[in-house]
């Protein structure tokens, strides 16, 4: 029998990848889908809590957060994309006009 | 209509809608408008923010949750919503002449800035965390496409994409936080929240959220050690969205702090209690020491911002009425000061001269003596010296956490205002007593004026007279759900 607390295991798991992720990588483009896994365990954390509890708030949380993280894919490709145009590259140790 | 939202709702969210319409408006109008022309957008906006303030007269002692606990209409809110207006109408005067030196399209960019003042006014009003993340959103997306506005510039580029990163990675983090303060109450709405926490045995899992959530915040507020990219971002991205960014977008991100932690977990007041009491002290003492090596003046007010956010955080550890009164006084005179300092860098701005370095400020005093006054007044006010609007603010900030018993708190404080004194003086020698001067004359224009001319008269006024703007804080702060303030007085 599968319990939600298997679920926040997972997203626990999950989490932590892609928090290593954005540490870890050089790769813009990875560190953004590092981001994106972060995102898609506080969906399976709500959804999960939303069946535990079952009340349906955290399943309109997570349309929310789906949603939300649509939009801002579209701006952040876009933005590194500009990144890109200028730079020819996407690494991160690259971006070093400023201090980091 | 739907269940659960009813035609006063929809009355009770005017003061929205009229900014979201007049955004659009912006937009309609960008096109309409032949490419020569578009410079007039500015004042279509600035109308856009007139009408939204006046939209916000009736609501003077509204009280009210709206759509069943979405959103609350009440006077803490209208506070934040007057300083956001205010520094977005500054902001956009700013905007005029930096994107004609630029050759940016205004279109977009007014629109985005008006986008972020939704963002940030819901952000304000948010007691349901939905509500609170969509409001964040709206205002964050807006601003990372505003720091990479300057396309051709790398720096901008740079900026850009550092602040995305970085945002959207602290999103993360505040969001799953805010999934476990789902799972753990089963609700999203704050007031709902702090009762089912009442009086519950603190469980490791809400201790974690709050770190999460604590680190989330933090990141929107730039709180060391969280504050990498806030040099980054603000030295990169262009002035006038610096000037909105460190003071439009750190208040929404206080606003939020004070809404989650004071009506969602007061009962877990000990433990971010303490977080916070750490966080101010280093986010201080880092913030000030590093802005004293700085010769980028973008970046050292950067850094000056930093320090002034673990300023406020004295208020909200405080956490009494009179602090986050403190709170809501600092944050609203801190947004003159910021801004006018701003506006004195995008006058420096000229085609030849970035100005942003701290030689550019040389000799200012010889070649337009009210700017290099209205610098030396903001400076003095950052530096928290009287009869300025910062010692006023300060004094209160420091002396509410007196009163909460928090006396070594005061003291770091005031320890490092003494040392932040000596980077702002640094701009005042350069502006008064060297005289080497680079590039073209400093050019001005009258919105700058403007600009320079209502934040030294807020800055001279508020410190010689700041008992209105003290009692509207006040009374703001008291509205703050009573569950809020009352149950976390020590």
């Amino acid at each position: 029998m599968i319990t939600s607390t298997h679920y926040m295991f997972l997203s626990a798991a999950l989490f932590m990848i892609g928090v290593i992720g954005v540490m870890v990588r050089r790769n813009i483009i990875i560190i953004f889908m590092s981001i994106e896994l972060i995102l898609n365990a506080v969906n399976i954390n709500l959804v999960a809590f939303s069946a535990q509890l079952q009340n349906g708030i955290g399943q309109v949380f997570a349309i929310f957060v789906i949603a939300v993280a649509a939009a801002e894919a579209a701006v952040g490709l876009g933005i590194i994309l500009a990144f890109y145009r200028n730079k020819e590259t996407v690494n991160i140790d690259e971006m070093n006009l400023m201090r980091w | 209509m739907p269940p659960g939202i009813s035609a006063s709702d929809f009355y009770n969210i005017l003061p929205e809608l009229v900014l979201t319409s007049g955004a659009l408006v912006v937009l309609i109008v960008d096109v309409l408008l032949p490419k020569e022309r578009r410079g007039a957008l500015a004042w279509v906006t600035l109308l856009a923010i007139g009408a939204t303030l006046a939209s916000l007269v009736p609501f003077r002692s509204t009280h009210v949750e709206v759509a069943q606990g979405l959103l609350a209409v009440d006077q803490f809110a209208l506070f934040f919503k007057v300083v956001f207006l205010v520094a977005a109408a500054i902001t956009v005067l700013m905007s005029v002449r930096y994107l004609e030196i630029e050759g940016a399209s205004p279109g977009e960019y007014y629109f985005l800035i008006l986008c972020a003042t939704l963002g940030m006014m819901i952000m304000a009003g948010g007691i349901d965390l939905i509500t609170i993340f969509i409001g964040l959103e709206t205002m964050a997306v807006s601003f990372y496409i505003l720091a990479g506005f300057i396309k051709p510039s790398h720096r901008s580029n740079e900026a850009a994409v550092k602040y995305f990163l970085l945002g959207a990675f602290s999103l993360g983090i505040l969001l799953y936080g805010m999934s476990l303060m789902y799972g753990l109450s089963g609700t999203t709405n704050l007031r709902v929240m702090a009762a089912a926490f009442a009086g519950q045995e603190t469980d490791a899992r809400l201790v974690l959220a709050v770190i999460l959530v604590v680190a989330g915040v933090g990141f929107k507020i730039a709180a060391v050690p969280f504050h990498m990219w806030a040099p980054d971002v603000y030295e990169g991205a262009p002035t006038p969205i610096t000037a909105f960014l460190s003071v439009g977008s750190k208040a929404a991100s206080f606003a939020m702090l004070i809404r989650i932690f004071l009506e969602g977990l007061p009962s877990m007041g000990h433990d971010w209690r303490l977080l916070f009491e750490a966080l101010a002290i280093i986010t201080m003492t880092v913030g000030n020491i590093a802005a004293l090596t700085q010769s980028n003046v973008k970046r050292m007010l950067a850094y000056s911002s930093i320090a002034h956010a673990g300023y406020v955080l004295i208020g909200i550890v405080a956490g009494t009425s009179r602090g986050i009164t403190a709170t809501l006084v600092y944050l609203f005179i801190y947004a003159f000061m910021q801004l006018g300092a701003f506006a004195v860098i995008v006058g420096l701005r000229r085609a030849d001269v970035a100005g942003e370095e701290l030689k550019d400020f040389g000799g200012l005093h010889a070649r337009n003596p009210f700017a290099a006054f209205a610098m030396l007044l903001f400076m003095l006010s950052l530096g928290g010296i009287p009869p300025t609007a910062g010692f006023m603010g300060k004094f209160w900030l420091f002396s509410a956490a007196i009163d909460a018993h928090y006396n070594w708190l005061a003291v770091i404080g005031v320890l490092n205002s003494a040392v932040s004194l000596y980077y702002y003086v640094r701009i005042v020698v350069f502006m008064y007593v060297k005289k080497e001067a680079l590039g073209s004359e400093p050019a001005t224009s009258p919105t700058l004026a403007v600009v320079l001319g209502v934040a030294v008269a807020a800055t001279l006024v508020l410190g010689v007279y700041p008992r209105l703007l003290f009692e509207l804080a006040d009374a703001s702060a008291r509205t703050l759900g009573a569950a809020g303030v009352t149950t976390s007085l020590r």
